[in-house]
């Protein structure tokens, strides 16, 4: 085994050129071949790409995806978030348990298959979901899980779970998913017709600085919630001093709600793909990164086919449609951390690190990737990007209001007749997306995800667009039965979850917030609490150091603000001098049973 | 009130070491003055065992490692106006909470079966009413009942207790000085 | 002098050459910044976030934020104070501090930050994790129930002893500080005269065999408070 191992490590290193940038790449496919990366191949990796073996387990200890303990064969990942729960996802865990013989986060005595669970895998419009390894399944019912549980203890090949395709590119042989796209609003932009090649071939007959100028003149700015002008960014990276330079596509949407990237993905790569060559170009880079989230790897063969046929097109590689313009892309794999989605952590996981989030200044467009000027752009902006050249950025300004021109995708989700992707004219009320969305009782909801905000009736005519209801795509709708303060819980216990762990407010504060949030719950609170929870929430978002912890807290202070009154009719009233988190009878229980009798006090 | 209408003074023990009490002890001659302006009411100072009634302030000592620890906070937080946790063991569980990352059985059989100094043959944990169950964790006073002031200190030092006391009793805010707040 | 900046804090002008950081400006003209991961000849890690300061009315850490002309910094406002407070707050509640019989007590730069700031107990929940403490080495020893992940071991070891020993490993609440072998810091090549263990500003790693070495109200915060020696400085 040890000698199996060795040889395999080291041609895996091998093929990465023992480079220990590629270390994300070398501890994926040690991962996929012996079902962890245990010490010993830490040791191997480490000796082959002369790194200590300390940062390798660095790496491994910090991606949910990877483990230094071995795992099943197989590795089935639950969707636990909010929207999931909703859908019955916990009555599909319990049918899984039942029928696999094992809690949540065991494997089965065989060794062959792990159970799990993963926040948001990119398929709220369907679910439940799982990932059964890379292959995903959708809407699971307690009967269809326990049905996949059986085929799979029998075949042991998830690929064989999918009977049925999902519309569109779903289907494309080299996908084969049962994901429906679920696209109910396709817009001008993003899903008008694609002509591959019109764009490219547009901004290499302008200078790099028309295309930045082009850019600029549209007022694009990045979709993936920051808003930050795309135009200025590319010319800071362009004016910023270095040799080379670096594009990267941020396809790591890990926003609880979020899905509308893997519609692009699945529908439209070409325009992403295009897109990030004429920002390769306009900045003068060499090369791009396509930063898939591990979670979509199921895209991965079918988008490393597209970026071939470009290369064959000669849309991609060296002299690009002959007007020696040299770029090619490369796709970098993740391995389940959302804080990879924050474009400093996401560049730390490309040069083969743990994702902890950088310190600014420097900004990745001064000192990026691998040291270089490097520009970070969400899909769905690089995508605006392809028609802005296609069409001018005078076509493409008339959509959407002054402050945000263009359209917006959002991914809906949660209590609606009609979940799924929109792409909306920026400047629509929120009042109409809900109508058009099927949520006419919507009692509150999620704008921008967990981290953006939780809203309610008295804000439905407020606008989606970055100077009001800003958001990186994610709109959660949640109807008048359910408890606003369950879900901020659900919420916090992602963001404790997600956090990196690397600054003091947001790995302690997130546990905290959660900490009473659930005596609240418990209905141990008391009105203290909640000024306790908005000096908390304040702390952790103003002395938090990265977009996670600033906006961590945004559940709760939003509630506390749209929602008080949730929060009050949970709370008794003041205590009476006692603690209402304190439980003598629970504290007691352990020595009542080590002991062997009840205690008098507790039960008086 | 007191019938000489002195404000009555409680102290206790509870999960702690009794340092804290040596403290308030080592105010020396100080304990003259401090009898004129308060009476000793529940206290290991004058062994009175239950509250003679409504207390201007409680003292206490170490955290709660048990259910008498809680019904005793219990009832210093229903007598007293004002409550000082006194110590590290009252406000952070001190060196009994050190047994907070182990299992109770764990403890149990470590003090009644396992220990290296225990001769206990029937090979029994004691089960006698009289000894009160512990709880699951020790638990910082202020974390059973609200609790008004911390004092720190292993123990904290006699004049961070005089300076206090005289401070509440003459209505003034607590603000001790740098040398007077540490923890060891 | 002509490359020198200027900056203020709160409201006072201050003249900073132009490769300094906020803390160091500060530093060199007597106006101590609260800090705790920041050491002398690291490179700074901006993680305890205990510096952060208001730069043109935006929260940043003074420890890696370069200065630059005209800033307008914030530093000992009433905000921040009770802010930084909650974060030295969390650093005692988030592991298992028992100064009562810490080595550091005395000398220990968390402990000192809470005298500094008043903090007689927190009010956040003790969250008590179980942590281990690794005692193989000969001359060190390593008690993570005090460790409070500010990487001064780690950037030491790395970049000043060129050994990478300590490196962090997990993430959230699971983050820690693991050693550079399977098993044992006995297994590493950490030495006693190393700068990693000098480093700790806590009771985290230790040297064996001197503890409690200088009696109490000798040591370096009984009587002033941490940050004196940079204000005092600023007196003369």
């Amino acid at each position: 085994m040890s000698e199996n191992l060795g040889a395999a490590v080291r041609e895996i290193c091998q093929a990465c050129g023992n480079n220990r940038v590629r270390m994300m790449d070398i501890v994926r496919a040690v991962q996929a071949k012996f079902g962890c990366v245990c010490g010993e191949a830490m040791d191997l990796i480490a000796k082959e790409v002369k790194a200590h073996r300390v940062e390798v387990q660095s790496v491994v200890s910090f991606y949910s995806f990877l483990s230094d303990r071995p795992k099943g064969k197989i590795v089935i990942r639950l969707c636990n978030d909010v929207i999931d729960q909703m859908h019955g996802a916990d009555r599909v865990e319990q049918a899984f348990c039942e029928e696999l013989g094992i809690r949540v986060g065991e494997t089965t005595a065989d060794g062959r298959i792990t159970l799990e669970h993963a926040p948001c895998i990119g398929m709220c419009d369907q679910a439940p979901a799982a990932l059964v390894n890379d292959v995903v399944v959708t809407q699971l019912s307690a009967d269809g899980a326990r049905e996949l549980s059986r085929e799979l203890k029998q075949h042991m090949t998830p690929q064989k779970l999918v009977r049925t395709y999902g519309d569109g590119n779903n289907a494309h042989e080299l996908i084969r998913a049962m994901v429906h796209n679920n696209l109910r609003g396709p817009g001008p932009i993003i899903f008008g017709p694609i002509n591959r090649a019109e764009a490219l071939s547009k901004a290499l007959s302008m200078s790099p600085a028309e295309v930045i100028r082009a850019v600029k003149t549209s007022r694009l700015r990045g979709r993936g919630g920051a808003g930050f002008p795309t135009g200025m960014k590319w010319e800071f990276t362009r004016g910023a001093k270095g040799e080379r330079r670096c594009v990267i596509c941020n396809a790591d949407e890990g926003e609880p709600g979020t899905f509308k990237d893997r519609v692009i993905l699945t529908e439209r790569p070409d325009r992403v793909l295009a897109g990030m060559t004429i920002a390769g170009y306009a900045i003068g880079a060499d090369e791009g990164i396509l930063y898939l989230r591990g979670e979509y790897a199921y895209l991965r063969p079918f988008l490393e086919d597209v970026l071939q046929k470009r290369r064959q097109d000669g849309l991609l590689g060296n002299n690009i449609l002959g007007k020696g313009f040299d770029f090619d892309i490369r796709i970098q794999m993740g391995a389940g951390a959302y804080i990879c989605g924050e474009e400093t952590a996401l560049i730390s996981s490309c040069e083969g690190l743990r994702g902890d989030p950088k310190n600014r200044p420097p900004f990745p467009a001064q000192k990026g990737y691998l040291e270089r000027p490097t520009v970070v752009n969400n899909v769905e902006t690089l995508c605006a990007v392809t028609k802005i050249l296609e069409h001018g950025p005078g076509a493409f300004a008339e959509h959407g209001t002054s402050g945000s021109s263009g359209t917006k995708l959002l991914s809906v989700s949660g209590d609606c007749s009609r979940p799924g992707v929109y792409e909306v004219e920026f400047g629509m009320s929120l009042r109409d997306v809900l109508r058009l969305v099927g949520a006419d009782d919507a009692a509150a909801v999620q704008v921008g995800g967990p981290s953006g905000q939780m809203v309610g009736p008295a804000d439905y005519d407020r606008k989606i667009e970055y100077d009001d209801l800003a958001t990186g795509g994610s709109v959660m709708v949640f109807g008048p039965q359910r408890n606003v303060v369950e879900v901020v819980d659900k919420f916090l216990e992602f963001f404790v979850e997600e956090s990196c762990g690397y600054c003091t407010p947001c790995r302690v504060g997130n546990v905290l917030l959660k900490e009473r949030i659930e005596h609240i719950l418990a209905g141990k609170g008391e009105p203290t609490d909640l000024e306790y929870l908005q000096e908390l929430g304040e702390t952790v978002k103003t002395m938090s150091r990265c977009g996670l912890g600033q906006t961590s807290a945004n559940p709760v202070l939003t509630t506390l603000k749209n929602f008080r009154g949730a929060y009050e009719q949970l709370i008794p009233g003041p205590s009476n001098g006692f603690q209402p988190t304190f439980d003598l009878a629970a504290a007691v229980g352990d020595a009542e049973a080590v002991i062997g009798r009840k205690s008098e006090h507790a039960h008086a | 009130m007191a019938n000489n209408g002195k404000p009555k003074l409680a102290t206790t023990s509870l999960a702690g070491c009794f340092g804290c009490h040596m403290s308030i002890l080592d105010i020396d001659d100080r304990i003259l003055k401090l009898v004129e302006l308060i009476e000793f009411d529940k206290s290991p100072v004058d062994d009175i065992k239950e509250f003679t009634g409504q207390c201007a302030i409680g003292l206490l000592e170490g955290g709660c490692c048990n259910e008498e620890n809680v019904e005793i906070l219990r009832k210093f937080r229903r007598h007293c106006d004002i409550l000082i946790s006194l110590g590290d063991c009252a406000i952070m569980g001190g060196i009994p909470a050190m047994r907070n990352n182990i299992p109770l059985q764990e403890c149990y059989a470590e003090a009644y079966l396992n220990g290296p100094s225990v001769y206990n043959p029937a090979g029994q944990i004691p089960n006698d009413p009289e000894l009160p169950l512990l709880l699951n964790r020790v638990y910082p006073c202020h974390e059973v009942v609200k609790i008004d002031y911390h004092l720190p200190g292993c123990p904290p030092p006699a004049d961070t207790i005089w300076e206090a006391l005289v401070a509440l009793l003459s209505d003034k805010p607590v603000d001790l000085p740098y040398e007077l707040v540490k923890y060891d | 002098m002509s490359d020198m900046i200027q900056i203020t804090i709160d409201g006072r002008e201050i003249e900073a050459q132009p490769s300094q950081t906020i803390l160091e400006a500060a530093q060199n003209k007597g106006v101590y910044i609260p800090r705790l991961c920041y050491m002398k000849g690291l490179i700074p890690h901006g993680s305890c976030r205990i510096c952060t300061v208001m730069v043109n009315g935006r929260p940043q850490s003074a420890c890696t934020t370069p200065v630059a002309p005209g800033q307008v910094v914030e530093n000992n406002t009433d905000k921040l104070m009770a802010l930084r407070k909650n974060i030295i707050e969390m650093l005692f509640v988030e592991g298992n501090h028992y100064c009562m019989y810490c080595e550091k007590s005395g000398n220990c730069e968390l402990q000192a930050l809470a005298y500094r700031f008043g903090i007689a107990a927190p009010k956040y929940p003790y969250l008590f994790p179980q942590r281990d403490v690794d005692a193989s080495h000969r001359d060190v020893l390593i008690d993570r129930n005090r460790c409070i992940l500010c990487g001064r071991c780690v950037r030491s070891s790395r970049d000043v002893d060129g050994k990478h020993v300590f490196e962090f490993v997990g993430r959230g609440p699971e983050k820690r500080v693991a050693i550079n072998a399977e098993a044992k810091l006995s297994d590493t090549n950490l030495e006693v005269r190393d700068a990693a263990v000098e480093a700790c500003p806590v009771g985290a790693i230790l040297k064996k065999r001197v503890g409690y070495a200088v009696p109490v109200g000798q040591r370096m915060y009984d009587h002033e408070p941490i940050g004196s020696d940079v204000e005092a400085g600023a007196a003369k």
